[in-house]
């Protein structure tokens, strides 16, 4: 026998330690770190060649949607015409937070599909979307009044998900 | 009924293909030959049976029979016939079961065609298979039953993803399996080879066919999910670096490094224990993709539903199948002494070369795919790995592999000579250096890139036609004698010429698609004139008008755009804005004209009041040629598979190994 024939086993075993640890935490069953806590601090510069970034100010007095997408990300385009029919509704205002994108192609991919966002901060570094815990694009957050997250929702949003999850708890936000 | 039918032969298909590795093992110990007759019978029993089931599902789709909970959730009566049908495989249930169902095609096809191999090896290939088949049968019954019956009737159902609903998707994921199960043939044979402590020349002649089947399946596949992107998604990407468009690429990386290495073990009888682990990857990449798409561990456009409960049961199967292969691996790969030397200009030299890169290729995309998923396991940070990384890193890999690809196919086995190849590839260099001085020259953008991707593709199908000319040594003998050494040239080097020359093709095609576009975008009206006019590298591009449109299961606008140049009319095409009322959701459809050049791509979005409709033009240069390419690649597989000389090789020598009497009666 040679040890080094060994070695592709050992790296499927680190392998498959690994993919059971993912499992265990399946993305969409982890419940956020920020339920009921105040949004992180952000203070986010505009887009390039647009006038106003986003910061916690933007977030407050109203029940909204803060939604991570990147230019680079294919299931945001999925989501996108989504999120364009929740602006049209004007049921609740989605904040985007473009994450780590090339400099311009937010604006550009905005553009060419439509905004469906108030307003849109430009995270290019990522920190924003490591402050959220944000564990892959595109991921949405509901929050109340006061600013603080209520809801963490990972992944496109559906129509089901609209019908069934954010649309009654942001019409619970807004009545109470 | 239908679907109790379908229920009860799974289960049949289930109890034959867990007794056959029992039943088959039992056999081999006692060495009666009447068990290799058991293992191609079970082999075709599994085929019936689970054809059977996929009948069944078949069915109660044609007759949307909503009792039956995958097509109440993936169907719906106004669905077109076609899309009903396609819908089997359009959701995670019906799929797994197309999985199997290819799967035990296979080894129905083994059955059939592997009479003459030597049967305890053969033996041993069918109880590996039917170890793998049960374990996909056992993931189907117990965590994903597409028989499930509902408790009560839904008026209707809830139809397909509007975004699959297209033709490229009826037939993408079948080449996809196709080409990723065709890879468990292979394993099986290398983990039977493992058992037996045997790998030679001829263990490698009987794995080639199945090998090239499965790189063929898998690249058309992969050809087919990029043009279905480049059509659907609506801007022209036929690639993204999504994590489940590297499951597809990864396995292969992994199969093409694969075909290359085994006919190195035919020719020379070495880097056995190199081909029988890439043979062992292959597939378990394949599985580790098909563990992708389906636990939720990343999402994608591409994901079905998640549940962890079936991530559970797939990282079980996993474990068993390679964790299995990979332990007796370790444990027997040094029984797998190779007889032939290595020089160090030779052809074989020259595939190890290919074969390492292609193998570091590979486990780059795995890192890239992977790593941010152990980085989210292991902190709370994450991190994103996209297209920027492929092109820094993967690209100049591959590249580097293509320079190489022209001498390397022309060095003679045992012992090459630099020279005299680098002198008959000189023609390629100087045609390859007038192209990336013409494409800066004409600058199409002014791109290094580009330029150097157009010599690059020029290099290599350059270089096949000289490779060719000097087999047939054209211009050295009489014409009529190069005529002759063409014709009897053997049809597996004819597949090595035609895969290239597809490579070629896909490089180019990539270097007009990705460095070579141009876009243009404006509001306008309907019309005539030139409000209603765009213009893009001398076309114009006129929005006569929009009409309303009503289809069976959606509804939406089609906008009619007229291709012109120069003041004449060249093409009429139309884009589509649409809407599935079912799911509620909107998609779109991309108006797309080919010239001879590339394509003109056009997409329309929904109307703003006083400006207009926002159209979006690109232009796509050779893009046509990709597909072609992809196609052509595939193609070169398939006649290597055709070759008759190498499978009139396949028929045994007296005493071969263990048994002395071949089951087989042809």
């Amino acid at each position: 026998m040679r040890w080094y024939s060994f070695l592709p086993l050992i790296g499927f075993v680190v392998m498959a330690i690994y993919f059971g640890l993912g499992l265990r935490q399946d993305p969409s069953s982890i419940p956020s770190q920020l339920i009921d806590e105040p949004f992180p601090i952000i203070n986010l510069p505009a887009l390039e060649g647009r006038e106003f970034g986003l910061s916690n100010e933007d977030l407050q007095g109203h029940v909204s949607l803060v939604n991570v997408f990147g230019t680079w990300c294919a299931p945001c385009v999925v989501e996108h015409p989504m999120l364009m029919l929740i602006k049209r509704t004007e049921i609740v205002p989605i904040y985007g937070i473009d994450w780590r994108d090339q400099p311009g192609a937010g604006t550009e991919w905005l553009a060419r599909r439509g905004d469906p966002y108030r307003l849109v901060g430009n995270d290019a570094d990522g920190h924003a979307a490591i402050d959220l815990g944000v564990t892959g694009a595109p991921e949405t957050f509901l929050l109340d009044r006061e600013g603080r997250v209520r809801y963490h929702h990972i992944g496109i949003i559906t129509q089901e998900n609209w019908n069934e999850t954010l649309l009654p708890m942001i019409r619970e936000l807004q009545n109470s | 009924m239908i679907a109790e039918i379908g229920q009860f032969v799974l289960i049949l298909a289930f109890c034959v293909a867990i007794s056959q590795p029992i039943l088959l093992a039992a056999g081999l110990r006692a060495r009666d030959p009447v068990f290799h007759s058991v293992a191609r019978a079970g082999a075709l029993a599994q085929f019936a049976l689970i054809a059977a089931a996929f009948v069944c599902l078949t069915w109660l789709f044609a007759v949307s029979d909503f009792s039956v909970l995958v097509v109440a959730e993936n169907s719906h009566t106004s669905k077109p016939f076609l899309y009903k049908l396609t819908g089997v495989w359009g959701n995670h249930e019906g799929s797994m079961l197309l999985w199997v169902l290819i799967l035990t095609s296979y080894t129905a096809a083994l059955a059939l065609t592997a009479k003459q191999v030597a049967p305890r090896l053969i033996t041993l290939t069918f109880a590996v298979q039917s170890a793998v088949t049960s374990a996909f049968i056992g993931f189907l019954l117990f965590t994903s039953n597409p028989f499930e019956r509902l408790d009560f009737l839904p008026e209707n159902g809830r139809d397909l993803n509007p975004l699959l609903q297209d033709p490229g998707l009826a037939s993408h994921p079948p080449m996809l399996y196709a080409g990723y199960v065709g890879f468990s043939i292979t394993f099986a044979f290398a983990v039977a080879a493992l058992i037996e402590g045997r790998a030679d020349a001829r263990w490698a002649r009987i794995v080639r066919p199945w090998a090239l089947a499965a790189w063929s399946f898998l690249t058309f596949g992969i050809m087919l999910g990029a043009s279905w992107a480049y059509y659907e998604l609506g801007w022209g990407g036929w690639w993204a670096w999504d994590p489940v468009e590297n499951a597809s690429l990864l396995p292969w990386l992994a199969g093409t490094a694969f075909i290359h290495s085994l006919r190195v073990m035919e020719k020379r009888d070495t880097l056995k224990s190199w081909t029988i682990l890439l043979a062992i990857l292959a597939f378990s990449l394949s599985l580790a993709g098909t563990f992708l798409v389906r636990s939720g561990v990343l999402t994608s456009v591409h994901s079905f539903a998640v549940d962890p409960q079936r991530g559970v049961f797939i990282l079980a199967i996993l474990i068993a199948v390679i964790g299995g292969a990979l332990t007796l691996y370790g444990l027997r790969a040094h029984t797998l002494k190779p007889t032939g030397v290595f020089s160090t200009i030779s052809r074989e030299s020259a595939l190890l070369l290919n074969n390492l890169v292609l193998a570091s290729a590979c486990a780059l995309v795995f890192f890239g795919t992977f790593y941010p998923l152990f980085i989210t396991t292991v902190s709370d940070q994450t991190i994103s790995i996209g297209a920027p990384f492929y092109n820094r890193t993967f690209n100049p890999m591959l590249a580097a592999l293509l320079v190489l690809l022209p001498i390397g196919s022309m060095l003679a086995w045992k012992r090459g000579k630099l020279g005299p190849i680098l002198r008959k590839l000189l023609p390629a260099l100087l045609i390859a250096l007038i192209a990336v001085a013409l494409a800066l020259w004409l600058s199409f953008t002014g791109s290094l890139a580009g330029a150097m991707g157009a010599g690059l593709a020029l290099w290599i199908g350059v270089g096949v036609v000289l490779d060719i000319t000097s087999r047939i040594k054209l211009a050295q003998i009489p014409f009529a004698a190069s005529m002759a050494r063409l014709r009897n040239l053997p049809l597996g080097i004819w597949g090595m010429f035609v895969s290239h020359l597809g490579v070629a093709m896909i490089v180019f095609a990539i270097t007009g698609v990705s460095a070579w576009n141009q876009e243009e975008r404006a509001f306008l009206q309907t019309g005539r004139d030139a409000s209603s006019t765009l213009q893009i590298a001398g076309y114009d591009i006129t929005l006569v008008e929009v009409r309303d449109l009503r289809r069976e299961n959606y509804i939406g606008d089609e906008g009619v755009l007229e291709l012109s140049r120069n003041g004449r009319v060249l093409e009429t095409m139309t884009a589509e804005r649409r809407f599935y009322p079912v799911r509620q959701m909107p998609t779109t459809e991309s108006a797309i004209a080919t010239r001879w050049w590339g394509d003109v791509y056009a997409t329309i979005g929904p109307e703003v009041p006083g400006r207009g409709w926002p159209v979006h033009i690109y232009l796509y240069p050779f893009a046509l040629l990709l597909w072609i390419g992809g196609g052509v690649a595939s193609l070169g597989g398939v006649l290597s598979i055709a070759d008759r000389g190498r499978r009139s090789l396949g028929t045994p020598r007296s005493g071969v190994s263990g048994l002395s009497k071949p089951a087989g009666k042809g």
